[in-house]
């Protein structure tokens, strides 16, 4: 499993080289840097046992929760809103730690809720307390990728719970009706305007179709082989925005062509694949549901910033797994991965005892 | 759906994790089908809309630039530039890129050290042109002004600093009129030739004379140069480079020496000088003075000097050699005699002039009062007696006079490369009845045989007209230089008649004529000619001689040389210059300077002395002291150059046409102010 992922970290740290225009410094090396570091916390999480990670779960979440209520604090303090807090060594943004957590809360939740009450209010107000409570407040902030990337994880939770079906199509019906409005009403006109973009590109090519239109150029122009390492025009004389964060792939798409994607693609593939295998691998609810739910998450980040990098999805702001420059998102996977072989190495105790 | 009817069975752990085994494979499946669609969406954008995107990638790294050509020169008959290229720093600015052009011009402005009125000039035109068109800041930058625009280019979008070439005419307005000037194309010449290269800054074209008539030989082919450029528009690095091509020369027959010359021999005065060979019709020179600086054009014109061109009653503007018309008064009496030798008339036989002659109830004076006593042709032609050619013309009529003035060149247009000619009049009844309505009188004769009434001419042809006379062939002009001397149709003339009209114009200067102070400075060139002089309102206004400046007559002067083997033929013309007297002393300095240039300049200088410099330096001086009077209340130039010279041409020509109604009654005057009986008053 982890061989995949050196591949992928290995060839983001390449391409991140290319994008500082053929130098380590100064996003490659701080990416492996990065990696390394949280591949390490990673191996420490591994030997936790479940009855901790249980027994964690509820406080890990509050903590989490408080993180964002102080940064919303923060923000109306100093006038003017931030998404991070300042810790003095270190630079968290809770809104992306809250993204594992609520998967964590939520697991615990349902593997604690009683089989026979699945079908029952008790089953759905309090989980939704939980998950509604963060996404507020991150929506607040206002960042809206995160918190859908964090009602996605949490929607993925409940789903694989075994909520009765027609809650979900209730859900999608009610979201159906409530996103017009949300659009219409609760949008940022700044947010209104990268959906319409999204939309019609062309309609405002050097405004904020600007970075839809040099992306897809990007994708578009590397055709099947790619223009070869370091080659990439788009990126190197600055027509692709954020060639190292968001646009990542695009940069990557240019250099690497439509190989080098389906590499990306595949190599992702392998470890979500591995991540839910790990998830029906275990046996008691809490795992499952936490890997899944990890699983969820990385699919949500990787999903949309695809579609957006190819025009499929709005702008929002979601890196790649990886291999976008980024301390934040980094940290998230690597929770995520570390979680993933934590539940792994549960199984094959399980197993071991078993067997 | 069957299952909801029933009551549903109690939950437990076994059916849960049955439905995350279902549904987790329904996300994975999910999970899968976004991964394929992505592939695919990817294969898509990467493979069929590949072309697509390559070009847009290209076309967002490579910035072709067009290399201006640079222009042709414009040459004279010996080689020498009369328009040639400078090689200057510039600055242009794109009105459409510009994000605060107020702002930018006073950034320029001051950069620049540009006046108010400059300033105030490119804030109208901004407002005022198609964005795509690029504006002129300044060229002749020196190199410190241009280093400092260039280092502000990021702060200042819009402005273009380019090193280039910019158009020079060394004789600047002496070949005004003749070479016109070049500016940036404007809005309309773009519609027209969609050509990039009109919209490059820096880059112009031809807007009048030569300049424009020859546009596509002189442009030539633009060079281009691709550069990789980042998004912000910094150029990483050149990619490859075409020269241009520069355009082609076109070489004239005018002697630009000569051309000089007769420009600053005019002076003070407002005129023009042709000067052909009257064996090839090459043009060796075409001088209308006063003139403007084409510079001064081609460098954007200020309003100020616009204004002092435009407010100018000697008319700076106009072409005089082309555009303008002049009663062309006795210079086509030699004409005249050709006409009359060819209907028979022997040359030696006599008419008494006593300063004057009764045709019909009226009496025509002779501009001599006094009388010419028994005059025959030649004393005819050089003392141009009037009474003479009235008592003649009477007797052949006016057909064969009319004929003979067409063959002569008279209301001709020439097959030169010009933007316009005006051709005058050549009157004879069947035209004044078409015209006017009217039958022809014979005071039209009397008026018409004496260059006066309806007949107008340009200077060109009264030019042609002498070098036909002198040769006897019919010359044809030519501005362009061919080596190969071009075959004249003959007028069957015989030699005798031929070396009679050439003697009398002879005796005319060098004889008991009207220009004895015409004579050239050579003991073996004899130069032959014939006065003219002009009416141009009634006498009862003006006398000719004194008053107002553009009351008084024009002096005219035609003229070849050497009188016994014509080689160089012209005419003068000095608008409102009192008489003859003022036009045939230039033709003789002209003519002096065509054998003997030194001899020539000696004159020139010495009255370039009392007249305060040469034309340029009278120029500028008089643009300082208007630019000083007007201060900054000068109205602006109008928006499209071109405008400048459809105004001239609109006035000149209604100023043409005035002198064929105000100054009919020429001779009809001469008769009230020698006869002072009343009889011709009478109703």
């Amino acid at each position: 499993m982890l061989i995949p992922l050196f591949l992928l970290v290995g060839f983001g740290a390449a391409v991140l080289f290319s994008a500082a225009g053929g130098n380590m410094q100064p996003f490659a090396a701080s990416h492996l840097m990065r990696f390394g570091v949280f591949l390490l916390m990673a191996f420490a999480m591994v030997p936790f046992g479940r009855p901790v990670v249980q027994f964690m779960a509820y406080p890990v979440y509050g903590l989490v929760l408080i993180l964002l209520i102080a940064v919303e604090a923060i923000g109306a303090m100093g006038g003017g809103s931030q998404r991070w807090l300042e810790l003095g060594f270190i630079r968290i943004q809770p809104s992306e730690l809250m993204k594992p957590a609520i998967v964590l809360a939520l697991a615990h939740f349902y593997q604690s809720l009683p089989a026979g009450m699945i079908n029952s209010w008790r089953a759905i107000v309090p989980a939704g307390g939980l998950l509604l409570l963060p996404m507020g407040l991150v929506l607040l902030q206002p960042d809206l990728g995160t918190s859908l990337a964090i009602a996605f994880g949490g929607v993925v939770v409940m789903f694989l719970a075994g909520l009765p079906m027609r809650w979900f199509v209730a859900g999608g019906a009610a979201a159906a009706v409530a996103v017009p409005l949300a659009f219409f009403f609760g949008l940022k006109e700044y947010q209104q305007r990268r959906v319409t973009t999204f939309l019609d590109p062309e309609s405002d090519p050097l405004g904020s179709g600007y970075h839809i239109t040099q992306s897809k150029i990007a994708i578009g122009s590397g055709g099947i082989n790619g223009k070869g390492f370091n080659e990439g025009s788009q990126s190197h004389l600055n027509y692709l925005p954020e060639p190292h964060t968001d646009f990542v792939f695009a940069t990557m798409a240019e250099e690497w062509g439509l190989l080098g994607g389906l590499f990306v693609l595949v190599v992702f593939g392998m470890i979500l694949g591995w991540g839910l295998r790990v998830a029906s691998a275990s046996n008691d609810r809490f795992s499952r549901l936490l890997a899944a739910g990890m699983v969820a998450t990385i699919f949500f980040y990787v999903a949309i910033n695809l579609m957006m990098v190819m025009g499929l999805a709005p702008v929002v702001g979601i890196p790649l797994p990886f291999m976008s420059h980024g301390g934040s998102s980094m940290m998230t996977n690597m929770i995520c991965i570390g979680t993933l072989m934590m539940v792994n190495r549960w199984n094959r105790q399980k197993r071991g005892i078993v067997g | 759906m069957a299952r909801r009817k029933k009551p549903a069975p109690p939950v437990n752990l076994s059916i849960l994790q049955n439905r995350f085994a279902r549904r987790s494979f329904v996300v994975g499946a999910v999970g899968a089908g976004v991964g394929t669609l992505l592939a695919a969406r990817m294969a898509y954008i990467a493979i069929a809309e590949n072309e697509k995107y390559e070009t847009e990638s290209e076309s967002n790294r490579v910035n072709l630039s067009l290399i201006p050509p640079r222009r042709g020169w414009i040459l004279d008959r010996n080689g020498a530039p009369l328009a040639s290229n400078r090689a200057d720093f510039r600055v242009d600015i794109i009105p459409e890129r510009m994000a605060n052009p107020d702002r930018t011009i006073d950034q320029l402005g001051s950069i620049l050290t540009l006046d108010a009125a400059k300033v105030q000039d490119l804030k109208d035109k901004v407002a005022s042109t198609r964005g795509f068109q690029p504006l002129e800041v300044a060229t002749g930058l020196d190199f410190e002004e241009f280093a400092a625009i260039s280092l502000r280019v990021p702060e200042m979008p819009g402005v273009i600093p380019q090193r280039g070439f910019s158009r020079f005419y060394p004789t600047g307005p002496t070949v005004g009129h003749l070479i016109g000037y070049v500016g940036p194309a404007s809005a309309e010449e773009y519609e027209l030739d969609r050509n990039p290269l009109l919209v490059t800054p820096g880059y112009k074209i031809g807007k009048d004379g030569l300049e424009k008539q020859f546009e596509q030989r002189l442009r030539g082919v633009p060079g281009a140069r691709r550069v990789e450029v980042t998004a912000s528009g910094r150029i990483v690095r050149d990619l490859d480079t075409r020269e241009d091509i520069q355009g082609e020369a076109v070489k004239l027959t005018i002697d630009g020496p000569l051309q000089d010359y007769a420009a600053r021999r005019i002076g003070l005065e407002s005129g023009s000088v042709v000067v052909m060979d009257c064996e090839t019709g090459d043009v060796l020179c075409m001088a209308s003075m006063p003139s403007f600086d084409p510079n001064s054009f081609s460098d954007g014109i200020g309003r100020v000097e616009y204004a002092m061109l435009r407010d100018d009653e000697r008319v700076p503007l106009r072409n005089k050699v082309l555009k303008g018309l002049y009663p062309p008064g006795s210079t086509v009496k030699p004409m005249v005699s050709m006409a009359f030798l060819e209907q028979g008339i022997d040359p030696e036989e006599t008419v008494f002039c006593g300063g004057g002659l009764r045709v019909g109830n009226r009496v025509f004076g002779c501009w001599n009062r006094r009388g010419h006593g028994a005059v025959n042709m030649a004393k005819g032609i050089y003392q141009s007696c009037d009474v003479y050619f009235y008592s003649m013309a009477q007797r052949v009529g006016m057909d064969p006079i009319a004929a003979m003035a067409r063959r002569c060149g008279m209301g001709q247009e020439f097959p030169l490369p010009v933007i316009s000619q005006f051709y005058g009049t050549v009157p004879d009844p069947a035209w004044k009845l078409q015209k006017y309505g009217r039958d022809w009188a014979a005071f039209d004769t009397v008026n018409a045989t004496i260059g006066q009434g309806y007949m107008l001419a340009n200077p060109l042809q009264l030019a042609v007209m002498s070098a036909r006379i002198a040769t006897g062939q019919q010359v044809m002009p030519r501005l362009l230089a061919r080596p190969q001397k071009p075959d004249f149709r003959k007028f069957d003339f015989p030699t005798e008649q031929k070396a009679y009209i050439r003697q009398a114009m002879s005796d005319v200067v060098n004889g008991p004529g009207t220009a004895g102070r015409g004579r050239l400075p050579f003991d073996d060139i004899k130069i032959a000619g014939k006065t003219g002089t002009a009416q141009v309102v009634s006498l009862s206004k003006s006398d000719g001689r004194t008053g107002p400046w553009k009351y008084r007559d024009h002096g005219l002067f035609i003229f070849f040389a050497p009188f016994d083997k014509p080689k160089y033929a012209g005419a003068v013309v000095i608008e409102h210059g009192g008489g003859s007297g003022a036009a045939y002393p230039v033709a003789r300095d002209v003519t002096t300077f065509l054998f003997d240039a030194q001899k020539g300049l000696d004159a020139l200088k010495a009255l370039e002395e009392q007249w305060g410099g040469n034309a340029r330096e009278r120029l500028d001086r008089k643009y300082l002291a208007y630019a000083a009077a007007a201060g900054e209340e000068v109205p602006p130039v109008p928006k499209r150059e071109s405008e400048i010279f459809d105004r001239v041409d609109a006035e000149a020509r209604a100023e043409a046409e005035a002198p064929a109604t105000e100054a009919s009654d020429a001779a009809e005057n001469r008769s009230q102010n020698v006869d002072s009986s009343p009889v011709d008053q009478q109703p």
